[in-house]
């Protein structure tokens, strides 16, 4: 279980822990470390595309967990888009979606250049990791098929962003998701794009009591706040990748 | 249930030695003077870092070694098990011959296969119950894990078979394939230690060229790759066998010790860049391309040499009569490593049965220390326990003269 980002929580944690930021001021109760919102990677066509003046076009492809049930306009893609619109008014921010609910990576990647054909989107978020962690896919197969997953993205001009698995203490002993962090992670390092540590994030959350998600019982409130926190500092992920100053922001 | 493979010491091994140099042919065995408490202190530790690394990580986890370098607490423990497995059957095979110590071998892979399958079933218990009381739609997705459930019969079955395994119950099965194999890995040892040697490395270079692997249920491979981490147990055999004597020069030398020192610190630095990915801008690409992915499954090269690194500089550090042994300090690491396998399984239920009150209770840093602090304790007492009923069956037996557990049918 080597390189298994959630053990870097503690340091990143310790590290961090003088400057956290919050994701907004407008959402209370989920800080993000700053180092959990920096990335050493670029998003230059996201750049170029906001200094043009727009628009930004953002597509998520996601298993379900980029879901809430059928509640599309509370889960965090559609909180991303709400977030981005507010911070970017300038500029047309569209976020869609393409959910391959049971898809591998693998299977995801083949079709992945299909899906930007119609869109031509400027970013593509890939969350991925689940699926291939609970069928418990060799994981080298598993960072093979990302990284040419994202190759073919990269080839067809979009920027990517990988993110991966939720954090989900209850089903810890039964799914192993650490060598699924490591490779993606190491993917996002070859390829030098960004990784949105979504697992390392609600840690975080977990740990400083914002969100009790060891919990067995819990209504939709609680994942529709998540969602709306993990939306919101997606944005101010993507925007710190795309070095976005103020100047573009209002 | 015994632990033959602790037996290293005592009156029958120090009875042993002086019959044995007679016939010792190939192999050479080591010198015998009492229980060698380095293996046991070491094997202890091991046991108890798998034991935090399968709780959910905590502040506790920065002191288990995979933080600081390639390999962990696994390696010394296959290494460790190797080394005792020879050190113990190796000697039955020279005074009672092949036979009789394959009898032993395989009743020992027995016992652990039967440790597995009743971790298995605790495991089975503990998830049924969370799949009827888990409603969250945050984890619909990851509750799909609890689809297996619906098949019974199929996961079972395959699960005894060891193909099925639940995350965190992956040594024991690599373990219990390792064991069958002793008995050739021994047989082989007596004939040509270094041939085996070889011949092991062949295996994993192999298992490296071609992808071979042991396939696993619903699918995927083992986790721990059994033709692959064989090397390790096979180089704890050899060392046990006379390599570790033979190797002592190698040891014992500057150039060595440098060389480890410089690669564990090497290692600690690539470790340093997966927490601080800022960090990672000063490592050349060249070289991230060369060593990722540095694999678990199949013994990466790089954490098979870490653990040679780290072998080497604690054997230096740490002489065979080191003080600190006999220090009452050091005595619960040494009781627990001389009770491996109960503790071992010992280790899992805690981790599971901690999972379970940290869900339970909500999961604060408070309650996880304790529960970490308690698994300890209880791992502890337990392998007091034993080693206190195990004095007093010696006892009474030696007093009675026969009185012996397998016939009572237990052992």
């Amino acid at each position: 279980m080597r390189r298994s980002s959630f053990l870097a929580l503690a340091l990143i944690a310790a590290i961090s822990a003088a400057a956290p930021v919050r994701a907004d001021e407008a959402a209370p109760g989920c800080d993000v470390p700053a180092a959990l919102l920096e990335t050493g990677s670029a998003l230059p066509k996201v750049e170029a595309a906001v200094k043009a003046g727009g628009p930004l076009s953002i597509l998520v492809v996601g298993s379900r967990s980029s879901t809430i049930g059928a509640d599309d306009s509370s889960a965090y893609p559609a909180r991303l888009q709400v977030a981005l619109r507010d911070k970017l008014s300038q500029v047309g921010v569209n976020v869609s979606v393409e959910i391959q609910a049971t898809k591998t990576a693998e299977e995801v990647a083949g079709g992945l250049v299909k899906l930007l054909e119609g869109k031509k989107p400027t970013l593509v978020i890939w969350q991925t990791g689940t699926v291939d962690a609970m069928r418990a896919i060799d994981p080298d197969d598993f960072r093979s098929a990302v990284d040419g997953g994202v190759g073919a993205l990269q080839n067809a001009g979009a920027d990517v962003v990988l993110m991966n698995p939720q954090y989900s203490p209850r089903t810890e002993t039964m799914i192993s998701v650490p060598p699924y962090l490591d490779n993606l992670r190491a993917v996002a390092q070859q390829r030098d794009i960004p990784l949105f540590d979504r697992f390392a994030i609600m840690h975080q959350w977990n740990d400083q009591g914002d969100f009790d998600l060891f919990s067995a019982h819990h209504g939709l409130e609680l994942a529709r706040r998540v969602h709306d926190c993990l939306g919101r500092a997606l944005s101010a992920f993507v925007i710190a990748a795309a070095h976005l100053g103020p100047t573009q922001q209002n | 249930m015994t632990s033959i493979a602790d037996q290293v010491a005592g009156s029958i091994v120090a009875a042993a030695t002086e019959t044995a140099p007679a016939r010792t042919g190939a192999i050479s065995l080591p010198a015998v003077g009492g229980r060698e408490l380095r293996l046991d202190l070491f094997r202890g530790l091991a046991l108890w870092l798998i034991y935090i690394d399968h709780l959910p990580p905590s502040l506790l986890t920065w002191f288990t070694i995979r933080n600081y370098g390639f390999s962990d607490a696994t390696e010394i423990f296959i290494f460790i098990s190797g080394y005792t497995a020879a050190f113990v059957y190796g000697r039955a095979m020279l005074e009672q011959g092949f036979l009789v110590a394959a009898a032993r071998i395989l009743r020992r892979a027995w016992q652990i296969y039967v440790a597995h399958v009743f971790l298995f079933t605790i495991f089975l218990a503990e998830i049924s119950y969370v799949a009827t009381s888990f409603e969250n739609p945050l984890y619909t997705e990851e509750m799909g894990i609890m689809d297996f459930l619906k098949q019974p019969d199929v996961t079972i079955v395959q699960a005894l078979l060891l193909r099925f395994r639940p995350v965190n119950m992956d040594v024991l099965p690599l373990y219990i394939v390792l064991m069958l194999a002793l008995p050739l890995i021994l047989a082989l040892m007596r004939w040509k230690p270094d041939v085996t040697l070889a011949l092991s490395a062949l295996l994993y270079a192999v298992t490296w060229e071609f992808d071979l692997y042991f396939s696993s249920y619903p699918n995927g491979q083992w986790a721990f790759n059994p033709l692959a981490w064989q090397l390790l147990f096979v180089f704890g055999a050899w060392c046990a066998l006379g390599g570790a004597k033979r190797m002592s020069h190698i040891l014992s030398s500057r150039v060595t010790l440098w060389i480890c020192v410089v690669y564990l610190v090497a290692a600690f630095y690539v470790t340093l860049t997966w927490y601080v990915p800022q960090m990672s801008h000063w490592l050349p690409r060249r070289v991230e391309q060369w060593m990722y992915p540095i694999d678990k499954t199949d013994l990466d090269v790089l954490r098979f040499a870490h653990f040679l690194a780290l072998a080497a500089i604690t054997v230096r550090l740490v002489p065979r009569d080191w003080p600190a042994l006999k220090s009452p300090w050091l005595k619960p690491l040494i009781l627990c490593g001389s009770h491996s396998l109960e503790i071992f399984c010992l280790g899992v239920f805690l981790a599971f049965a901690g999972h379970f009150i940290l869900a339970e209770g909500g999961g604060g840093a408070a309650l996880h220390a304790l529960v970490t602090l308690c698994g300890i304790l209880i791992m502890w007492g337990v392998a007091w326990l034993i080693s206190w009923y195990k004095r007093v069956a010696d006892k009474s037996a030696a007093k009675k003269g026969a009185g012996n557990a397998d016939l009572a049918g237990g052992g």
